[in-house]
Order: C-alpha cells, then sequence, then structure tokens
C-alpha cells in the first residue's frame, strides 16, 4: 500500500515536471563519456552555447572513466524523468545501452549519438559524427602524395587503440590503409592486411605513454620505419619522443587524426606531417538545434546524403598542403580547434 | 667356546652401522630447494627471468638479443620499477599501496602546471612535486598507523581522491614536449639518453636513460637499507608481527609512517620520470601503475602477508613482464598472450610462495 502511494505520488510529481516542461522551457540533456577529456569538455560549451541562444535548459552528465556505462543509463533515466525533450549521448558502451535509450525515445524523447554511433546505428533517432574512415583516408592520401614515388617502398607503423578494435579506430586505420593506397582485407578489422610494406599493428590507449611503448615496440621489429599512422595526436607526441630517442625524428613521416590544439601546435613545430581535424563544438551546437527543432514541431534530423549519420565535417591540416588532397593551413586550424 | 666368551660384546652390540642419533637427510633435492628459495626469494624471479631471455633469445635470436632491445625493455619498465620499489616496502609491512599511479601522475602535473601556469622556477616546481608526494604518502602511513585504519581501505580511497583531484587541477590538458623542452628541461631530465657502443650513424647499440639509473640506484640503496640499517630490519619486524614488534621496542608508527612517506616520495620521482619518458606531462598516464607495481611486487617474491622477500624480486618481477611484453610482441603474438601469461606467473609465484613458508611450518 504504502509502495503504491509512493508510486502514484512520483507519477504525479514526474507528470508535474513534464507537464511544467511543456508549458514554459524546452529542456535537453546532454551525457558524455567523461567530463575530463577536452574533446567532450569542448562539447559541453558549444551545447551551453547553442542552449543559451536557443532558450534551453541543458543537463550535462558524465560517466567517471572511459567505459562507464552505468552512469550513463542513470542519467537517461533522470533525464526521461526530468521531462527533457531530447538526449544528446556519447556513448561509453555502444550496444548495451540501446535498452536505456529505446526507453526514452519510447517517451517521446529525441536521442541524438554524437561523435560515436549506437550499435546499431539506428538505434538513435540521428548521429552526429565525424566520417572517421574519410579522416583516416585524408591523412593517407596526404601522406602517399608527399612520399611520392617513394610511397611503393614505404615502411608503415600502424599506432592503434586498443586490441578490443572499438569502431573508431577501424574506421580511422582503414580510412588511412584506403587512402595510402593498400588492400584492406576485412575493411571490418584491423591487422588482416598482408601488404609487406605494413610492418606491424601495436595498440595505444591513445595516450602518450602508449603511444611512445608501441612505437619502441614496431621499431625493435624494423628500425626503418618511415611512415607512422597515429589514432590521435597524444599517441603521435609519444611516437615522436620514441623516435627522437633514437635519432630519427626528422626522416619519419607521422600523421594523425583528431585536431585539438595542441596537436595542431604540433604540426607547426614539426613533430606530426598533418592531421585530420573534427569539430566537436560544431556537433553539439547542431544537436541542440536539432532537439530545438523537435521541440517545437516535431521535426527529425535528417542525414547527409549517401551516409546513414549526419556528417559533422573534418578537414586536413598541414603545412606542406600536397598536390590532389584538399588541406588548411595550421593558422586556419588553430582557429578551429579544440582542448 | 671361550671365543664365544669373550665375544659377549657381540649381544650388545647391534651388527646395523655404529651410528648415534642424527637429522634424517630432508628428502632430497627438493627440500634443499625450499631451503635455498626461503633464505634467498629473489632466486625464483631471477630464474624466470634468465629463463624467457634464453627462450626469447632462441625464439627470436638477435632481433632480440641486441643491446638495443635488451635496453629498450630497461627504459619500458623503469616507471613500473620506480613504483614497484616504493610498493615494495609497503608490502613488506603487510600493507598494500593503490594509490601509487595516482600520486606519481599527480606529482607529474604539479610539477609542470607550477612551472608553466604559476611561473614558479622549475627547480621549486619539481621540489614541491616531491614534496606533494611525500605528504600524500605520510597521510596514508597516518591513517594505517595511527587511525589504524586497513591499508587497502585508506590506499583504496586516495586512490579515488588524488586521481577526481588530478583531473580537476589539470583540466586533462597535456603540457605539450616541445614547450617543456623549451621552458622547463628539467622536467625531462630523467629523459636524458646516453648509449653505449652505437653504430657511426648514432643508432643501435645500448641505450640508456636517467630513469633507468635512478631505478637500479633507488633498487640498490634500498637492498642496502633493508638488510643493515635499523629502519629496514623494523619494516621486516613490523611486517611480520607488530605486536611482538612493539614488544621488543620497535616504533611501529614511526616505521609505517616513515614507509607510506618514503612510497609517496619514490611515486613523485617516478612521475618525474614519467615526464622524462614521454616528454609531456600527461594527467591520463599512468592509470594501471597500481595494478602493475603489484604485479611485479607479486611476480618477484615478496609475500602480501608482509615481513618477507628480497627487494631485488620486484625488480626481476618487473623485467619479466617487460621481456614478455617485447618478446611476444617481436613473435608477433597477440598484445593479450602477454597478459594471459602474466596471469599465470601471478598464480605461479604465489603459489611457490605458499610452498616456500611450509619449510616454516
Amino acid at each position: 500500500m504504502k509502495k503504491l502511494l509512493i508510486g502514484t505520488a512520483l507519477a504525479a510529481i514526474t507528470s508535474a515536471g513534464s507537464a511544467m516542461a511543456d508549458g514554459h522551457a524546452v529542456s535537453a540533456c546532454l551525457i558524455t563519456k567523461t567530463d575530463t577529456n577536452p574533446f567532450f569538455v569542448k562539447m559541453r560549451e558549444g551545447a551551453e552555447a547553442a542552449a543559451a541562444e536557443a532558450g534551453i535548459t541543458l543537463r550535462s552528465f558524465a560517466g567517471q572513466v572511459d567505459g562507464d556505462h552505468e552512469t550513463q543509463v542513470a542519467a537517461i533515466e533522470t533525464c526521461i524523468l526530468d521531462g527533457a525533450s531530447g538526449i544528446l549521448l556519447t556513448a561509453s558502451d555502444t550496444s548495451s545501452i540501446v535498452g536505456a535509450v529505446t526507453q526514452a525515445r519510447e517517451a517521446g524523447l529525441l536521442v541524438i549519438a554524437l561523435d560515436t554511433p549506437l550499435d546499431p546505428i539506428d538505434a538513435a533517432d540521428a548521429t552526429f559524427a565525424t566520417d572517421n574512415f574519410l579522416a583516416g583516408e585524408l591523412i593517407g592520401q596526404w601522406a602517399a602524395a608527399t612520399l611520392g614515388d617513394d610511397a611503393a617502398n614505404a615502411k608503415i607503423a600502424m599506432l592503434d587503440l586498443a586490441v578490443s578494435q572499438p569502431t573508431v579506430g577501424v574506421l580511422r586505420d582503414q580510412g588511412f590503409l584506403q587512402g595510402f593506397g593498400i588492400d584492406l582485407g576485412d575493411p571490418n578489422k584491423w591487422g588482416d592486411e598482408t601488404d609487406p610494406r605494413i610492418i606491424g599493428n601495436d595498440v595505444t590507449a591513445g595516450n602518450e605513454e602508449g603511444g611512445r611503448t608501441a612505437m619502441e615496440n614496431l621499431l625493435a621489429v624494423d628500425p626503418e620505419i618511415n611512415v607512422v599512422y597515429t589514432i590521435n595526436e597524444p599517441a603521435a607526441a609519444g611516437a615522436y619522443e620514441a623516435l627522437r630517442s633514437i635519432g630519427r625524428e626528422d626522416d619519419v613521416l607521422i600523421v594523425s587524426v583528431d585536431g585539438g590544439c595542441p596537436g595542431v601546435q604540433n604540426i607547426a613545430d614539426g613533430v606530426i606531417g598533418a592531421t585530420s581535424q573534427q569539430y566537436p563544438l560544431r556537433m553539439a551546437a547542431l544537436g541542440i538545434e536539432a532537439i530545438a527543432a523537435y521541440a517545437a514541431d516535431g521535426t527529425l534530423p535528417e542525414n547527409t546524403p549517401g551516409k546513414d549519420f549526419f556528417d559533422t565535417g573534418v578537414a586536413l591540416v598541414t603545412d606542406q598542403p600536397a598536390d590532389g588532397v584538399e588541406s588548411i593551413s595550421v593558422a586556419e586550424g588553430t582557429e578551429l580547434c579544440w582542448g | 667356546m671361550s671365543g664365544n666368551a669373550d665375544d659377549f660384546e657381540a649381544a650388545i652390540k647391534p651388527s646395523a652401522a655404529d651410528t648415534v642419533a642424527s637429522f634424517s637427510e630432508r628428502k632430497g633435492f627438493l627440500a634443499k630447494l625450499q631451503h635455498a628459495l626461503h633464505v634467498n626469494p629473489a632466486l625464483v624471479p631471477l630464474f624466470v627471468l634468465l629463463v624467457s631471455i634464453i627462450l626469447f633469445a632462441l625464439l627470436l635470436g638477435s632481433r632480440f638479443l641486441s643491446p638495443f632491445a635488451l635496453t629498450l625493455i630497461l627504459q619500458q619498465v623503469q616507471i613500473v620499477g620506480i613504483v614497484a620499489a616504493a610498493q615494495s616496502l609497503v608490502i613488506l609491512t603487510a600493507g598494500i599501496d593503490l594509490s601509487v599511479g595516482a600520486v606519481a601522475v599527480l606529482s607529474s602535473v604539479i610539477m609542470g602546471q607550477f612551472t608553466f601556469r604559476y611561473g614558479i622556477p622549475v627547480e621549486i616546481a619539481v621540489v614541491i612535486g616531491l614534496t606533494f608526494g611525500t605528504l600524500i604518502g605520510m597521510f596514508n602511513g597516518w591513517l594505517v598507523a595511527v587511525m589504524k585504519l586497513p591499508p587497502f581501505i585508506v590506499t583504496l580511497g586516495m586512490w579515488q581522491i588524488v586521481l577526481a583531484a588530478n583531473f580537476l587541477y589539470s583540466a586533462n590538458e597535456t603540457i605539450r614536449a616541445q614547450d617543456i623542452e623549451e621552458n622547463a628541461p628539467l622536467l625531462q631530465f630523467l629523459g636524458t639518453t646516453f648509449k653505449v657502443g652505437a653504430g657511426a650513424d648514432g643508432r643501435g647499440g645500448a641505450t640508456f636513460t636517467y630513469g633507468v639509473i635512478a631505478m637500479v640506484l633507488i633498487f640498490a640503496f634500498f637492498a642496502y637499507a633493508l638488510k643493515h640499517t635499523a629502519w629496514g630490519r623494523h619494516i621486516y619486524a613490523v611486517g611480520d608481527d607488530p605486536e611482538a614488534a612493539q614488544l621488543s621496542g620497535v616504533n611501529v608508527r614511526f616505521t609505517l609512517i616513515s614507509v607510506y612517506a618514503v612510497t609517496g616520495f619514490i611515486c613523485a620521482i617516478a612521475g618525474w620520470a614519467l615526464i622524462g619518458r614521454i616528454g609531456s606531462v600527461s594527467p591520463t598516464s599512468g592509470q594501471l601503475l597500481n595494478i602493475e607495481s603489484i604485479t611485479a611486487v607479486v611476480i618477484g617474491g615478496i609475500s602480501l602477508f608482509g615481513g618477507r622477500g628480497s627487494i631485488m624480486g620486484p625488480l626481476f618481477g618487473a623485467l619479466i613482464v617487460g621481456v614478455f611484453t617485447l618478446g611476444l610482441r617481436l613473435a608477433g603474438a597477440d598484445a593479450q598472450w602477454t597478459f594471459l601469461l602474466i596471469g599465470a606467473l601471478i598464480i605461479g609465484a604465489v603459489a611457490v610462495d605458499q610452498w616456500i613458508r611450509k619449510v616454516s611450518a
């Protein structure tokens, strides 16, 4: 009996809450993997600015560490209870979160996956993300064009993210190889290529420490490596340290993906040759606009033609433009960089 | 008959050998081995280390058995090695320190941010970083020794506190290697390399860093301190039986607090070495240092029950992990195999520890 009463009271409060939300202001939620990574910090800034402009109340949630799935589920439940109009979500666990996302959509919320597509991708109403395959392809094309004829004899080190092969890491890796002109084998996984130009793959966890160790390991396999693909710029900075310790930093081409401010600065300093820049601020701002439109008249966001998500854009940043590969300068990249 | 009469002694003399009571020879080789290991517990990890080096040398030839590759292993284990030395001290007192990695990373962040954010001279910033690590350790020690809280709980909490403080304070922003090199090269001091026997082009040959030297010196210092100073013997005594130690006049409180403080200090040195190794100050580094250091200590044959083990063991333990990691990588094996084998080594090491303990039972 007591339980029933509490349940009724809760339901009353909840419906009152959503009624108030409908009547007065639109609210939205932003749920990120962590609130420490500069990428997500920038994403939150973008969302806050756009929300203030559109007159939307924004609530931000984040997991404690990357991979903190439970906190994200709890955040979705809070948003449903709170009567939010929509959720922007970068999921830590792309398949397990689907249950909670479905629950939110059934409650009438618009769910947009930011940066990281859910598994399956159509579990969310829309996905606003970087085309990571294209990001990889751009640096692959740039590296091949920069090497010219030497590309045929390149010795390539692939510094990937993790052995579990998360989608983002696979897309960047395979995009790079495609852009460089290497046969992919199965495009859904890395490491199965047979091209002798690939010296090896190793994992970096996407940080400096991992980047250095992985580079050292591959240099032990073949000290003549002259092209290094890295999953992101911290890994690239670590790889550079490994090369520097054996005096080879000047004759190796390092390429990366992300476009964070330290990474772009590293291009200016000649640590990284080129990087593909992504735009978390734009991702979040567009997401808030989509929620505002949905709250106003139920409009659903549309995908970029030919893709199963909305492409928030990517640009190659380098100071040494290569023929046939479109790029922006370090100065332009610095203006647009995050973190 | 007369001969028989003279031979009366034959009746009391047994025909068997003329021996007095003695200890029976204890079950041969195994027992001797068990005894030797009891006296010198670092022998097992040393043996495993040598066997694994020989194994990979046979498998991979000169790719593995080159001065370059072997010293590379030293460089790769230097951070874990330094932290493992600190962890050993705590585990010898029958404690455990889960906050080592977080303390190392926050110390490095403090050294970097104090230099770059507040413009404090880099020498002073380094001292502040080292002091910070020591103070956190001392606080851990106070909670364990005076408040009588279990070390596992104290350091579990401290790990979370320090890690969160690290992210809050640094905003997870990296200080780039190039900026450090230009403005505060002292931060990268322990990453300074020197080569022995490199080729004319400066490649190959044995490569050492000051961080590697620091690791070896730290182990050498504690090997001496634990064996030949009162403080060192007290650590063993406290780990073995704190009440007995107290009764025989050991200042248990001081010993515990000093052990945790020294641990914090060594962790801060590891944080400094970390800047040298990766060039930059990165708040996301070193997340697994606590687990990796405990792994090295356990494989190194130091008993988690305290009071027993040799400080050199964890050095061998860290090197074993390094040898397996690089060796398997060169052999082209999936990285997961490394973790699988390390797991087997951990269980094996504890099994051997239990077996050695029986010698005293």
